[in-house]
């Protein structure tokens, strides 16, 4: 055994823990909150914007970095939306003082 | 930055998301979860504009004050009621990005330090990603027309199931040939847009052929797998970049879309394949197993008044119908003045009430409904026994009997037990039966009341006649 190890499968050792951390924290989601749960996990998943400003990253522009200001557009839509209206949501879950 | 520093940044940004979604299991930390969500994401976009300091930043940050203002707009505009709706449609961009990116990343591979001809794992990679991308987008964009109620403009986003024959079979062909031409994508020696587009462009086919058989009330399961779908797109387009927070990120929002699908299904007692073949509700005939002569009690909403108003418990069961008539503020108005009379008020929510998992959650929270008295099917189910009074709102098939009959279609389906109750009254708009297509038998019930109307009108009535 020598040699170093593939990229491809230090992603898959990262992709098949993260699953494990996931299911057990999805499990303890109240079911109260599954609606600002799909919410911000919309909002989570817009981080391949990150994929996108790569994309877009290149001093000149072609086509690919059009996509790639096309994709930063559409992920940002749903960061700012995820979050604020999941903030939103969260308010209104606020304990109700006893009047 | 070197390479290690932002790959570090990256993990704190991970790390940031994990923590967001542990804030959710109790409405008390849920909004300092958020605030991580929100500081992960800052910290994960400031690392990457780091990197391309010296390309295009204007033209970023352009697109970026762009989508960041319709996304805020958006999210400050909608309505409570229309929070499946906006959950689609955010899943439906999530999904044509990840495309995007995949089309830049073969347009110009050196952009994301890849060589030119673009290594075979990574056309593997984003095959995967695009495929996934692409059923998540058109998926989604159907299920935003149904939940929208946009079935009169066109006919694909019916709430109804659209299916033809041989469905199944066209599925499969256009699943086979999808896979054939990504096989050819990834043997393709250089770029290959031809076969890489023409998988692409079949995948935005199939995932409209998926969704349209699917009927309105299975929509909790289709908007949680379109939410998983989304996670594996971008876990996806993570593995193509080599960036391990897009694969954490990923896989912790395609574990969370697959645990409510399931729970969803769980909830409706139906194999996550039975739903997503779809067609369900569209067939007849099962319906008149319990024909006959049947009489139901109907009143008025002065009649529920009273009735409510002489009890010492009550449950309220809101449905779907609660959302389609906005009658949540109506029915905290009901509870302020039945708490008033010393009524004991508590709600009651099955895990698919509404069209996604939490629906009626949020409706009663934006009501100003404290989650306290808001309960699981499982924790309040045995106490229907011993309760005075049932409001059912707009639900049916959730609070249907017949789930406890041998030989029902919905037979072995978690139910509310309502029947139990002393007296049931049921808001419904008319004897119409439910989604499943299934009469209801709570409805002839001796202690069940039937009260005509839309949700929300009755609901004042009776608020008016309690006074």
């Amino acid at each position: 055994m020598t040699g170093t190890v593939d990229p491809t499968i230090i992603n898959l050792v990262v992709f098949v823990l993260a699953v494990f951390v996931g299911y057990h924290v999805i499990w303890n989601v109240t079911p109260a909150l599954h609606t600002p749960l799909m919410s911000v996990t919309n909002a989570i998943s817009s981080v391949i914007i990150v994929g996108a400003i790569l994309a877009a990253g290149p001093a000149e522009i072609d086509f690919g970095s059009v996509m790639g200001a096309v994709a930063v557009a559409l992920a940002a839509i749903n960061v700012a939306g995820g979050f604020l209206v999941t903030r939103r949501m969260l308010e209104m879950f606020k304990k109700k003082k006893q009047a | 930055m070197s390479a290690n520093v932002i790959a570090l940044c990256y993990l704190v940004a991970s790390v940031c998301f994990i923590l967001a979604l542990k804030g959710l299991s109790h409405p008390e930390t849920a909004r300092r979860g958020n605030a991580f969500g929100i500081a992960g994401m800052t910290l994960a976009v400031l690392t990457t504009l780091s990197v391309v300091l010296h390309g295009r930043i204007d033209l970023i940050l352009a697109a970026m004050l762009i989508g960041g203002a319709i996304g805020a707009v958006a999210a400050r505009r909608v309505q409570m009621t229309q929070m499946p709706e906006l959950v689609a449609a955010m899943h439906s961009l999530v999904g044509l990005a990840a495309v995007l990116i995949a089309v830049a990343v073969v347009d110009n591979p050196a952009a994301f330090g890849m060589s030119a001809s673009l290594p075979a794992g990574a056309r593997f990679e984003l095959f995967i990603g695009t495929f996934v991308g692409a059923l998540t987008f058109s998926g989604s964009v159907i299920a935003f027309g149904k939940l929208a109620g946009l079935g009169k403009q066109f006919r694909l986003f019916s709430s109804a199931p659209v299916t033809f024959p041989g469905q199944h079979m066209v599925n499969l062909v256009l699943a086979l040939a999808m896979l054939g031409f990504g096989v050819a994508f990834f043997m393709s020696p250089d770029k290959a847009w031809t076969p890489f587009l023409v998988m692409t462009a079949i995948a935005f086919v199939l995932g409209v052929l998926i969704i349209i058989p699917i009927g309105g009330a299975d929509m909790p399961v289709v908007i949680s797998m379109l939410n998983s779908y989304s996670g594996w797109a971008a876990a996806g387009i993570g593995f193509s970049l080599n960036n391990t927070m897009l694969i954490i990120a990923g896989s912790l929002v395609g574990s969370s879309g697959a645990i409510l699908s399931y729970i969803m299904c769980k909830a409706m007692n139906r194999s996550f394949f039975s739903v997503i073949l779809g067609g369900f509700g569209a067939e007849e005939g099962t319906a008149t197993a319990h024909a006959g002569e049947k009489t139901h009690r109907s009143g008025s909403a002065d009649d529920a008044a009273f009735l409510m108003g002489n009890a010492e418990s009550v449950i309220i069961v809101p449905g779907y119908g609660l959302a389609v008539a906005r009658a949540q503020h109506a029915v905290k108005e009901l509870a302020a003045k039945l708490t008033e009379k010393g009524v004991t008020v508590r709600y009651a929510i099955h895990p698919v009430a509404g069209r996604m998992p939490g629906h009626m959650n949020v409706l009663l929270a934006e009501a100003e409904v404290p989650y306290d008295q808001v309960l699981e099917m499982d924790e309040i189910n045995s106490d229907f026994g011993a309760t005075d009074v049932v409001l059912v709102l707009g639900a049916n098939d959730v609070v249907n009997p017949l789930a406890h009959e041998k030989g029902s279609p919905i037979y072995g389906m978690p139910i509310l037990d309502v029947a139990k109750a002393r007296t049931v009254l049921v808001n419904k708009r008319s004897m119409a039966s439910g989604y499943a297509g299934l009469d209801n038998p709570l409805f002839y019930m001796e202690r069940t009341m039937m009260v005509f109307g839309d949700a929300k009108k009755v609901v004042e009535d009776i608020v008016k006649a309690l006074d």
